[in-house]
């Protein structure tokens, strides 16, 4: 397919999946991305693939786990309240060092909540959700490209680092439709030793396991798991950067929120306001560095979320209190205009930290 | 566009079913006073008819939609009032299905009266950027599970053809190939190719029903 398409963000993830190389699907529907699951069950058994539509979240990522362990590239999908449920499971994926990949379109919460955008669920992604001590790789596009490009860098980083990856979306951005190119470079999966694959009587058995029996071994695991992590944290992290090189106000924002802000950065500066923004595209791990840089050089800094403030604290704790931080957000399944945001950068120029 | 009393407009997933029919009830108004545009679609309850609710009204234009369409009520849910579509002969409206097979059968209900009336234009609505329908025998597959589900054959085509906001008028021009391959293979006319409004003065007077789009708003 190298003519492009016009797709949702939805069916980007699950057509750039399909060009990773992932053969098996788990879900339960749920709006605002059941189009992922409706676009596999389509697709897969036209390839020799599994679509299964479980009885639950919670189903669904235990069948996750069960092909992580044979070494497959499997994935499900969800939005905030199934993947609440689905995160006991990937505590075990963690635990079990299995690569998999989960996409979470978020919408409005706490609870049930609502159908319409959110990106309320940074926490949950970012510091684990699940129980214990573990990160996963988490993504978070921008446009309908970005959530083909970063599926099949999922699969690969998940592979590359044997943890699970998430792609954070939202509403806006799994419903919005775009010019998509799949002609995407993907990475052949590495070897997987560890993979059950069945013995054949020519080596010893594989263990996929979370439990470890000795408070001794399952220490060392950790400290080994992070050793891990900290290679991702050097070898990984994503950013882009927009109109910061002279940039005295700086918009934090990913997914939506950093297209809005794009949009008022640009009406700010047809106002003579030098205003930019640091958009991180991974958000574990957190792009530390360039917010760090920035706090030397701007005046001030706006986290844009749809959320009551969820990444603004890696933002503060990346640029070290040298600057104020201020949240501009919508929430609930509202999304900030860009005259909201206009009017921030604005207040935040007359040197007025709220 | 010639109508007839009703017309529907079904079509894949995401075909852009929903901005045409909004578009033709426009382009009615100006043909007949007593118009109405009906939203049927149980699939997808992100972009709907009622997201250009202020425009409809301001041009007098009757909107039947279920009361929880853009709301977090998210149930498949008809419209109280489409019976209207059917019961009522002075109105003429286009009525805006759901997509795919799934969408169609919404008009279950609708179809024995409409069928019995028989003053209706059925039309599919055909983009062939759509990455499941990218030819005709694609295209004409979906077409037949949507006529199995909704009940009523199929009497037109509209070439919805395009790549958001990087269509090109070539490739416009080279849809309509496609559409043709489509018209032949299930024996039914193009009745109209739709192109955003900055695109129609370009392409006026070099392809045959060439209708106008203005695209409903949204965020970007």
């Amino acid at each position: 397919m190298s003519e492009k398409v016009l797709m949702k963000g939805n069916e980007a993830i699950a057509e750039a999946a399909i060009v990773a190389g992932c053969r098996h699907y788990f879900g339960y529907p749920i709006t605002p991305q059941t189009e992922i699951a409706a676009y596999m069950a389509k697709r897969m058994p036209k390839i020799g693939g599994t679509f299964l539509q479980a009885e639950s979240e919670i189903a669904a990522i235990n069948m996750v786990y069960g092909v992580a362990s044979t070494g497959h590239r499997v994935m499900t999908s969800s939005s905030s309240p199934g993947v609440s449920l689905k995160s006991e499971g990937i505590s075990y994926l963690a635990g079990c060092d299995l690569p998999a990949f989960i996409v979470n379109v978020q919408r409005g919460g706490p609870g049930l909540g609502g159908i319409q955008p959110s990106q309320s669920d940074y926490f949950q992604a970012t510091r684990g959700g699940g129980h214990g001590d573990y990160h996963m790789i988490v993504l978070a596009p921008s446009s309908v490209q970005e959530m083909a490009d970063l599926t099949v860098k999922g699969f690969e980083l998940a592979d590359q680092y044997r943890m699970p990856t998430m792609i954070l979306a939202d509403g806006t951005m799994g419903q919005m439709m775009e010019p998509v190119s799949l002609d995407i470079k993907v990475k052949p999966a590495p070897e997987k030793p560890w993979a059950t694959t069945g013995t054949k009587m020519q080596r010893k058995h594989n263990v996929v396991n979370s439990l470890l029996l000795s408070p001794e071994a399952l220490e060392r695991s950790n400290f080994e798991r992070f050793e891990r992590y900290k290679i991702v944290e050097e070898n990984e992290t994503l950013y882009e950067e927009y109109c910061m090189e002279d940039a005295e106000i700086c918009i934090a924002a990913f997914g939506i929120a950093a297209r809005v802000s794009k949009n008022a950065i640009n009406e700010a500066r047809s106002q003579g306001i030098k205003a930019g923004m640091i958009r991180p595209i991974t958000l574990w791990p957190f792009p530390k560095k360039p917010f760090a840089e920035a706090a030397n050089r701007v005046k001030q800094i706006i986290s844009v979320e749809l959320s009551m403030g969820q990444m603004i604290e890696d933002v503060q704790l990346a640029s070290g209190g040298k600057v104020p931080v201020t949240l501009c957000n919508r929430v609930g399944g509202m999304i900030p205009s860009p005259e909201q945001v206009l009017d921030a950068i604005k207040a935040a120029n007359n040197g007025g930290a709220k | 566009m010639e109508y007839k009393r009703i017309t529907l407009l079904c079509g894949h997933y995401g075909s852009g079913k929903t901005n045409v029919a909004v578009n033709m009830a426009f382009d009615l108004k100006k043909q007949y006073a007593n118009t109405a545009i009906a939203d049927l679609d149980i699939v997808n309850p992100y972009f709907r008819t009622k997201d250009s609710r202020q425009e409809l009204e301001r041009a007098g234009i009757r909107l039947i939609c279920s009361e929880y369409a853009g709301s977090n009520v998210d149930i498949p849910a008809m419209p109280q009032q489409m019976y209207a579509v059917t019961d009522d002969k002075s109105l003429k409206s286009i009525v805006d299905v759901g997509g795919d097979d799934r969408g169609a059968l919404a008009l279950g209900r609708l179809a024995p009266a409409i069928l019995e009336e028989n003053d209706y234009h059925m039309l599919m609505v055909i983009n062939r950027f759509r990455p499941l329908t990218p030819d005709a025998a694609s295209t004409v597959e979906v077409l037949r599970e949507i006529e199995q589900a909704g009940g009523i054959p199929f009497t037109g085509l509209v070439n919805n053809s395009n790549l958001g906001k990087e269509t090109t008028p070539e490739q416009v021009l080279a849809s309509c190939r496609y559409a043709n391959e489509v018209s032949a293979l299930c024996g039914l006319p193009v009745v109209c190719t739709t192109v955003e409004q900055s695109l129609y003065d370009r392409l006026k007077g070099s392809i045959e029903h060439l209708f106008p789009l203005k695209l409903q708003p949204k965020i970007n």
